[in-house]
């Protein structure tokens, strides 16, 4: 079974660097790429040419972007009930201490601040992979087939 | 640095295990230990009894637990401004899914479930310390903070 990978990232290396890294390490996950937040907002809710968009099994989140930044992304996805349980890892080229904090407060379930070194951001996404698609448990959403009821979607449990 | 980890966890051999297990792969982790609910907040809150608890830098919180269970104990954690950034681990025998979708809507960190051989039981702690306290960058808790400021 395939997962659902969303990575949210502006910088066209970074994200270049991810794909090569996930298609090493595990070649079941399928990664989708936005560049901002704006554009995340819009795949999570299935709005505008995202209306097919699968929901996400894990989401990667950077802090610094154009239009909506991951501050204000990782707030409205830990805010919405239909959204609140996809894990959300931060990963950044920030190491400030006050973006750890209030990411942490935001309630990212995880913070990685992005290595420099080509090999150290192949481990890291290895590390990723096998801790949160490997050893965690991820919720696993009913999804009945072809049902996007858009945005609003209140989930009785 | 020792690294302080509050396991929340009734289970005498479950604890036991994760003890051992942590001796062997990380000799600076510093494991405090509550039997309950009741008594996790207390250390967490630093009440009568606790009044000199660390701040953990991690959080292992078993579900099923008497007098206070893990998910009240996950929802205090993460409505209190002074301990939701703590990350918080769940650490569980439950492989329901409703456990799993309710610990997430919590804000629980991650989930993960017991193993039951002890083989696995050992790697699961190998790789709760190899990713969250070798790889994750945690908040630092400055000088004695954390309690009451």
């Amino acid at each position: 079974m395939a997962l659902e990978v969303l990575l949210i990232e502006d910088s066209p290396g970074d994200v270049r660097l991810t794909q090569e890294a996930f298609r090493a390490a595990n070649n079941g996950v399928h990664l989708h790429v936005v560049n901002d937040g704006v554009e995340a907002m819009a795949f999570l809710n299935r709005e505008g040419g995202y209306a097919q968009a699968p929901r996400p099994d894990l989401t990667l989140l950077d802090l610094n972007m154009p239009r909506m930044d991951g501050r204000q992304v990782l707030a409205l996805i830990k805010n919405d009930d239909g959204l609140k349980t996809i894990p959300t890892v931060i990963l950044t080229t920030s190491t400030a201490e006050d973006d750890i904090v209030a990411s942490y407060r935001l309630h990212a379930n995880c913070y990685f601040s992005k290595p420099v070194q080509l090999e150290d951001f192949e481990s890291l996404v290895k590390t990723i992979n096998d801790f949160w698609l490997t050893t965690a448990k991820l919720p696993r959403e009913e999804k009945p087939a072809g049902t996007t009821n858009g945005a609003g979607n209140n989930r009785a449990d | 640095m020792p690294l302080q980890v509050l396991l929340v966890e009734d289970s005498p051999g479950d604890l036991r295990l994760t003890r051992e297990a942590f001796r062997d792969v990380n000799p600076f982790v510093h494991l405090d230990v509550a039997k309950d609910g009741v008594e996790a907040m207390a250390f967490l809150r630093r009440e009568t009894g606790h009044v000199h608890a660390a701040r953990p830098d991690l959080i292992l919180l078993d579900l099923n637990l008497p007098r206070m269970d893990g998910r009240q104990v996950l929802a205090l954690i993460k409505e209190d401004d002074n301990l939701k950034s703590i990350p918080t681990v769940i650490l569980t025998s439950s492989e329901l899914e409703a456990d799993v979708m309710k610990s997430y809507s919590l804000q629980a960190n991650c989930y993960l479930s017991k193993p039951m051989h002890f083989e696995a039981f050992h790697s699961l702690v190998k790789s709760i310390n190899d990713f969250w306290l070798n790889s994750v960058k945690l908040p630092e808790h400055k000088g004695a903070g954390g309690g009451s400021a």
